[in-house]
């Protein structure tokens, strides 16, 4: 028997003993609210297993996320999109005539599925396919010009004056000229433009390594709400332990 | 005598009740929407004390002679707070505002009627003092439509017009001769990454982002698929692309298909090589992490826009020592890449990676436009803080988003 087996059989052995106690003590109620502590402990630990190693109870966790996943995107589609925006309106076309207008989409929509069928019928989804794209870059063209044009130029063009606000002004005004520069495709990083390249990217890296620190100050938040969970939720601990 | 001092409390009255109630009362059609709207304007009160307790109510009657209805608005604006409609002259600075849509319902006053399109309002604003005294202003009409067209948006047009002619034109100039491209170090050492793969006898694994079909990054990273599948063809190298997207799923099997028939070996793809993994994020994250410890392809490659699992993702991908190539224009996850990965495309570079490794004049043309773009924008920016530090800003009125 190899070491990974022992620790897996040790660590059930374990995590069954504690919800038998658990269960025993009437620390956890033996209704469906203790049964689902005990199943969502089970699956955050075994989720967390992978950080020793790829085992079976990673698998059977990950298999289950995709597959409850999977479902539950299914049942939304069909409750949210197929039965309230097709389905019904469509069945209701005596009473409303206007519906009609919605084959249009679900044709699209089935056009998509003829990529499942013979080369004879499958160019029918290049049909959908292109009025996604197009109806996407048309879409996004004038929110980009907006969102990454527009809403960083107003800001930056602002009056420059001696004081700590004319400073930061002049720093980002700095920043975004030599990121900019960086971004340059058609000329080559040498000389001065290769001076503000450099500089743009100190200015990326600083901006990124504060992301960085931000982000994972948020990620750790998460991790402990799911610790908190497992001691306060489960193993029924009064916090704060020390 | 008592006649007199009567005349004179009834005069100074009346200058009283004329001071309060508000004046250059104007009613029209909200602009730049798609109707249903009315904007009131009126002059702000004169200066004295306690003029900033003055509350505002506005009133909608289909009459001109009433009865009038109470509105819902959010509250009285100086004009000088939405640019984008009333401009940036001095006189917003001298005169309120507010925007009504609906009125109370005077046979059921808990429910609201909308404001009709084509259909003529009379309007009264009506000023409330702290004292409780209220003074109605005269009574003006408008009629709400909608407007063809936003005017507000007019700046995003014309750059929008402007840089698509650039564009135009560098294409045609690109398939004239040839443009110059730097060095993109990421997209060099793709080529390396799909050798070591094949040296190893491993597969390569492509991972999309999350976003569907219609965003740019998604784009992009179709673009670069279609090189990678070009690539592993030739090398006859086992390639998996991992899919959240139904769409984009089909888009890349599509393409992995073109790829393999451009390289001449239709029969080495296999449609099971573009696969749907899950449709939720950190599902898709874990069945990805799992296929990675599992599979450990030799070269793991993530485009497209990346949410929170792109740390969980290209730090497996790490930890089995495979070679990873990231891409993605998702600001927040470039830290993550960055300290992970070997190669990173940054934002535009995964854009520009499509016109790297194609050499097609169209999208090399394309790329060259929008550095042209970029230069004038470099431009006007430094422009219009000089001008701005001047005193003038107009420049910076004009490049506003609204």
């Amino acid at each position: 028997m190899s070491r990974d087996h022992i620790i897996f059989i040790v660590f059930l052995f374990i995590f069954a003993t504690i919800n038998i106690y658990l269960f025993g003590s009437g620390n956890l109620s033996a209704d469906w609210t203790g049964f689902g502590t005990f199943i969502a402990a089970g699956i955050t630990l075994s989720l967390y297993s992978f950080l020793y190693k790829d085992n079976p109870l990673f698998k059977f966790a990950e298999n289950l996320y995709v597959g409850v996943a999977a479902a539950y995107t299914l049942n939304q589609i069909w409750y949210t999109v197929l039965l309230a925006d097709v389905v019904n309106p469509l069945s209701e076309l005596e009473e409303n005539l206007s519906n009609l207008w919605l084959i249009v989409p679900t044709l699209l929509g089935l056009f998509m599925l003829t990529q499942l069928s013979s080369a004879k019928f499958s160019w029918l989804s290049r049909i959908a396919f292109a009025f996604v794209v197009g109806l996407g870059a048309g879409l996004a063209i004038p929110r980009t010009i907006a969102a990454n044009v527009l809403a960083q130029l107003e800001p930056t063009m602002q009056p420059i004056a001696a004081t700590w606000v004319g400073l930061d002004l002049f720093i980002i005004l700095v920043g975004v000229v030599t990121v900019l520069v960086y971004f340059f495709y058609s000329v080559e990083h040498t000389g001065p433009v290769g001076v503000a390249s450099k500089i743009g990217i100190w200015f990326l890296m600083i901006s990124f390594g504060a992301s960085f620190g931000y982000t994972i100050m948020a990620r750790l938040s998460l991790l402990i709400g799911r610790v908190g969970f497992l001691l306060e939720d489960w193993l029924v601990l009064p916090l704060p332990l020390f | 005598m008592r006649y007199f001092l009567c005349c004179i409390t009834l005069v100074l009255y009346t200058a009283q009740v004329h001071a309060q109630q508000p004046t250059g009362v104007k009613a029209e059609d909200t602009p730049n929407d798609s109707g249903g709207n009315i904007t009131v304007t009126w002059d702000y009160p004169k200066p004295y004390e306690g003029v900033e307790q003055i509350k505002y109510t506005i009133v909608v009657g289909e009459s001109e002679n009433g009865p009038f209805h109470g509105t819902k608005f959010s509250a009285a604006n100086l004009q000088s707070s939405d640019p984008g409609t009333f401009g940036y002259g001095e006189e917003t600075f001298q005169k309120l505002f507010a925007r009504v849509d609906e009125y109370t319902d005077p046979t059921d006053p808990p429910k609201r009627i909308a404001i009709e399109n084509g259909k003529t309002y009379y309007v009264q604003v009506i000023a409330h003092l702290p004292s409780g005294e209220s003074f109605p202003s005269a009574t003006v009409s408008a009629e709400a439509y909608e407007n063809f067209f936003n005017r507000t948006k007019t700046n995003n047009f014309v750059i929008g017009t402007i840089f698509s002619l650039i564009i135009l034109i560098s294409i045609f100039l690109a398939q004239k001769r040839e443009l110059f491209i730097r060095r993109i170090a990421g997209l060099e050492a793709l080529d390396e990454a799909l050798g070591r793969a094949t040296e190893m006898g491993k597969p390569v694994l492509f991972a999309h982002g999350l976003t569907s079909m219609g965003t740019v990054s998604t784009i992009a990273a179709v673009n670069v698929l279609s090189r990678v599948a070009n690539r592993t063809a030739e090398f006859n190298t086992e390639l998996r692309v991992a899919n959240n997207d139904p769409v984009v799923m089909a888009v890349s099997q599509e393409v992995v298909k073109e790829s393999y028939l451009n390289a001449g070996r239709p029969d080495a793809y296999s449609e099971d090589s573009v696969f749907m993994v899950a449709t939720e994020q950190f599902s898709y994250a874990a069945a990805l992490d799992g296929m990675m410890v599992r599979d450990r392809p030799a070269t793991n490659i993530m485009m497209g826009y990346f949410f929170a699992e792109s740390l969980l993702l290209a730090e497996t991908g790490a930890s089995i020592g495979a070679i990873q190539i990231a891409g993605t224009d998702s600001y927040t996850q470039l830290p993550f890449f960055i300290t992970t990965c070997d190669y990173t495309l940054m934002g535009e570079e995964l854009y520009a990676a499509s016109a790297y490794l194609s050499r097609e004049p169209k999208l090399l043309g394309s790329l060259k436009g929008q550095d042209i773009g970029k230069a004038a924008l470099l431009i006007v920016m430094i422009l219009g803080t000089l001008l701005a530090t001047l005193g003038i800003q107009t420049l910076t009125h004009i490049f506003t988003a609204y």
